[in-house]
């Protein structure tokens, strides 16, 4: 069995960055396994701009910025497989990969998840009516026509205003497609507030909150959608029905983290991000593998991906060069307005960043981290979208023993 | 016209397929007409998948008889044609004194079936057979087992197709004729055939064929059923198909496990005349969840997948009362047709029972030379998912595209597509590789292989991106290109 150092499964924006730091911090051993042809993850697919303004304070499109990490990776001579996929990873690191070339185990040190993310889909959200073809997720819309040149769609209605179906209705509408709305059906939209200047405001596309899909017709090919508007619990109220004829319905209704190689490998996920419980090294409960970027949590931005990563390639060289990491007691709590903070553990003994997000909109607020009731971290907000991801760090010699952290919003 | 054929089969669901099947058994010339693109579209692959004990019908019917004889037979048939069976047994879940009652009566008509092993249970020993169903007592069914639909009907109809049937999709039927010759002739939409004898197995379509052979008053309705998908990481806690007490002519909201390691939730049972209308209503969804949930509390929709929808033909009376399979000759008015109707379930469990019951009838009219060249085995296509880790390894070296994974979630490779595309039906649409490779029915539903497998068709058939169809006729995917290529 071949024996590596630090195994990265994945060669997305958060593989290329723990890579290119585990490299710049002495780590060499490395091998990334990627299932496409190309390093570059779904942001292959991203050709619109606004990536990397806060990694590179400039604005690239998607593959423009997986280049900026990929050229370093072929500089750096990083050994790197795509079109190879990982059938396993098992709890003592041993990963099965597929590929032409056969059936191969590697024996590692480390090993980074950097899976991402799929597609909330039609079958999740149990919408009801006929299932012909024509409703896509924004991802799979959004492959067909940047990375095979089809276009899936004439007359299209959108449900969800996540950031890939606002930047769908863009990119549908710049090709000759006729996008008649999107429709959310929370009370505020899931997506940037810059998407929905530059994607829906900027091509008179109106967006609908408070408005969700009941029917959906159509035996073969989709014919229209059925369109209520939903009460404060998110139910549908009845009279309020409305007919869209459309061939096309795209999905933006949430990003799940993929996490089905982690499960396999022992990893215990926290039910509310749906991506694994780390600790301030971005490692799981299972010694020695680690994980960050969308399979962690979903990120708002490319940019937060690629430094979480490169956070946690700092932690994984330490494991490599050290064998273990500085245990992590002190444990992370929220409030209800927060749903969630990564890590959920950390050590007290070092600087951490934590990330989180509001889950409704909260105007003129505080937040608020303590330990024993004393105020330790802040972060004044004007104004906390969920749509956000939101960072505040906290300084290490601030923290008092190993009692527990709580977050929390003040306003 | 096409040339003479002796038998033309009306339908291609599994039904016509195991009557296509055990024909080929014998010296004829055999063509099924199928008016969808594929055999399965319809209640063939739009069911529980079970194969059923044959306890829940009276006493002396076709239903109970042929169930029976189904169920014996489903293990060589499953290792005859390659498809995946699994006798994992099913219990019946119940808590009141009616409630035993009623399995105590359904375990005494089982037995004069002929369904062997049944049991009434206590809590204990269902909880050793299903630790999470609930109940306080349960009528257990050893035999009763569950199958791979797509494959099952896709098996019979390969296996129809390698003795010599032919197979004529997207061929609806608009009318019969009889000649003054005898023979019949069969118009489609896409022209004329003619034979000696017909078989009516169309399914849904049974009681409309029925009027064009000239035997008319089939009243046929439909009980739509809809289902969800549980994710396979529920699999685990459900080893055999949990359903609750049945009535008389409905078995209840049942959870089942599918062969492939998800979980089915359903049916309800809405009494339709629309055979064409698949959609689910919102109302039923939400039911299905919390009926099912009583017998089997964990169906949380964190795990729905997808949700489908089926329609069972059922014969009724002038009363609405459900009546047993029919299936003659009716010499007087239409000879040598036989008819099929009413075939719902346990049509699943009695396919092949039900086609040499058929056949026989046939027999007792014409006879019938044996087919020296018949082939009873047929081999499906190897699941890379499925093997071992040497095996997978031996696959690759043999053949590299096994090593291409293509669908993600279930890991159908790139050798198991192209022998899908390839497949011997002649069989093009998206979801007919889907049938046969299970790609694109994980959790992520085609997310990251739809692109690849339209890519694939378009490619490996020679087909233009606007002609690449999902499932049914009209059922485009690409509308054209973004750019034309240079």
């Amino acid at each position: 069995m071949e024996k590596r150092d630090v195994i990265i499964v994945g060669g997305g924006p958060a593989g290329l960055a723990a890579a290119v730091e585990l490299h710049n911090k002495g780590i060499t051993d490395i091998l990334i396994l990627e299932r496409e042809k190309h390093l570059g993850g779904i942001l292959r697919q991203c050709i619109h701009d606004g990536f990397g303004l806060t990694r590179f304070r400039t604005t690239l499109s998607g593959p423009e910025y997986a280049q900026r990490f990929i050229d370093e990776v072929v500089e750096k001579k990083i050994p790197y497989r795509t079109d190879t996929t990982v059938l396993e990873v098992s709890p003592d690191k041993v990963v099965t990969v597929a590929s032409r070339e056969g059936l191969v185990q590697y024996q590692a040190r480390a090993v980074i998840l950097t899976m991402g993310c799929r597609e909330r889909t039609r079958g999740a959200l149990a919408i009801p009516g006929e299932r012909p073809t024509g409703v896509f997720t924004a991802g799979v819309a959004q492959a067909y026509m940047n990375l095979y040149n089809r276009m899936p769609a004439k007359e299209v209605v959108i449900l969800g205003s996540g950031d890939i179906g606002m930047i769908m209705a863009r990119r549908l509408t710049l090709e000759g497609a006729h996008v008649q709305a999107v429709f959310e059906i929370q009370p505020i939209p899931s997506g940037l507030p810059r998407n929905i200047e530059q994607c829906l405001n900027d091509y008179n596309i109106p967006l609908y909150l408070s408005h969700t899909v009941t029917d959906v017709h159509g035996g073969s090919r989709l014919t229209g959608v059925t369109i209520s508007r939903v009460d404060e619990h998110l139910r549908p109220i009845p009279g309020t029905e409305k007919e869209y004829a459309c061939d096309t319905l795209i999905l933006s209704v949430g990003l799940i983290p993929e996490n089905e190689l982690s499960l396999d490998a022992g990893v215990k996920l926290d039910n509310r991000t749906k991506g694994a419980i780390v600790d301030e090294h971005f490692q799981t409960n299972v010694e020695g593998i680690f994980v960050a970027g969308n399979v962690l949590h979903v990120h708002d931005l490319v940019d937060f991906v690629s430094m979480e990563a490169e956070r946690l390639a700092d932690s994984a060289a330490e494991y490599i060069k050290h064998g273990s990491l500085p245990e992590c007691p002190v444990e992370i709590v929220t409030d209800g307005n927060i749903g969630h903070t990564i890590p959920q553990k950390i050590s007290g003994s070092q600087d951490v960043t934590l990330s989180m997000r509001v889950r409704s909109l909260i105007k003129n607020c505080r937040i608020v981290v303590k330990q024993n009731g004393e105020e330790i971290a802040s972060k004044k907000m004007k104004k906390a979208l969920p749509a956000e991801m939101i960072q505040i760090p906290v300084k290490a010699e601030k923290i008092n023993g190993t009692q527990k952290l709580e977050v929390s919003v003040e306003c | 016209m096409k040339h003479l054929y002796d038998v033309l089969i009306v339908g291609g669901g599994m039904v016509g397929s195991a009557i296509a099947r055990e024909l080929s058994r014998y010296q004829l010339k055999i063509g099924v007409l199928e008016k969808n693109l594929d055999v399965c579209y319809e209640t063939s692959g739009r069911n529980s998948a079970v194969v059923h004990g044959g306890f829940a019908y009276d006493e002396g019917t076709l239903k109970a008889r042929l169930c029976v004889e189904g169920n014996q037979m489903m293990g060589d048939l499953a290792e005859e044609l390659d498809f995946p069976f699994l006798r994992c047994g099913k219990v019946l879940v119940g808590n009141t004194e009616e409630d035993m009652a009623t399995l105590k009566r359904t375990l005494i008509q089982g037995e004069k079936n002929g369904s062997r092993g049944l049991e009434i249970i206590d809590e204990d020993r269902l909880h050793e057979l299903v630790p999470a169903a609930v109940g306080k007592f349960a009528m257990y069914s050893p035999n009763s087992g569950i199958l791979d639909p797509f494959q099952y009907t896709i098996a019979l109809a390969e296996n129809a197709h390698e003795n010599g049937v032919e197979y004529y999709f997207d061929h609806q039927v608009t009318g019969i004729a009889r000649e003054e010759d005898g023979t019949y002739r069969i118009s489609t939409i896409q022209g004329d055939f003619q034979c000696r004898w017909v078989v009516n197995a169309a399914g849904l379509g049974c009681g409309k064929i029925s009027d064009m052979l000239g035997i008319r008053g089939y009243k046929i309705i439909g009980s739509k059923g809809d289902y969800i998908i549980l994710d396979k990481r529920t699999g685990p806690l459900l080893p055999m198909p949990v359903y609750p007490v049945p009535s008389n002519t409905y078995m209840g909201i049942h959870v089942t496990n599918t062969i492939d390691g998800n979980v089915t939730v359903g049916p309800n049972a809405d009494m339709v005349d629309d055979f064409e209308y698949y959609g689910a209503l919102q109302k039923n969804i939400d039911y299905l969840a919390e009926s099912a949930s009583r017998i089997w509390p964990h169906i949380n929709r964190a795990d729905y997948i997808r949700n489908y929808s089926g329609i069972l033909p059922k014969w009724v009376d002038d009363n609405g009362t459900i009546q047993d399979f029919k299936i003659e000759i009716r010499d007087d008015l239409a000879p040598h047709a036989i008819t099929l109707v009413g075939i719902e379930s346990p049509g699943l469990t009695a396919a092949v029972p039900i086609a040499r019951y058929a056949i026989n009838l046939m027999k007792e009219r014409e006879e019938l030379k044996e087919n020296p060249d018949f082939n009873p085995r047929r081999k499906g296509i190897v699941r890379f998912a499925e093997q071992s880790k040497e095996e997978q390894a031996r696959l690759i070296k043999e053949n590299p595209d096994y090593g291409e994974v293509i669908c993600r979630c279930e890991k159908v490779t790139r050798a198991e597509i192209l022998e899908a595309i390839h497949n011997p039906l002649g069989v093009s649409t998206m979801v007919g590789v889907k049938y046969r490779t299970r790609s694109m029915m994980g959790r992520c539903q085609g997310g990251y292989c739809q692109m690849r497998l339209e890519q694939m068709i378009e490619e490996e058939l020679g087909k233009k991106e606007t002609e690449v169809l999902y499932a049914r006729q009209g059922s485009q995917v690409i509308m054209g290109k973004v750019r034309e290529e240079e």
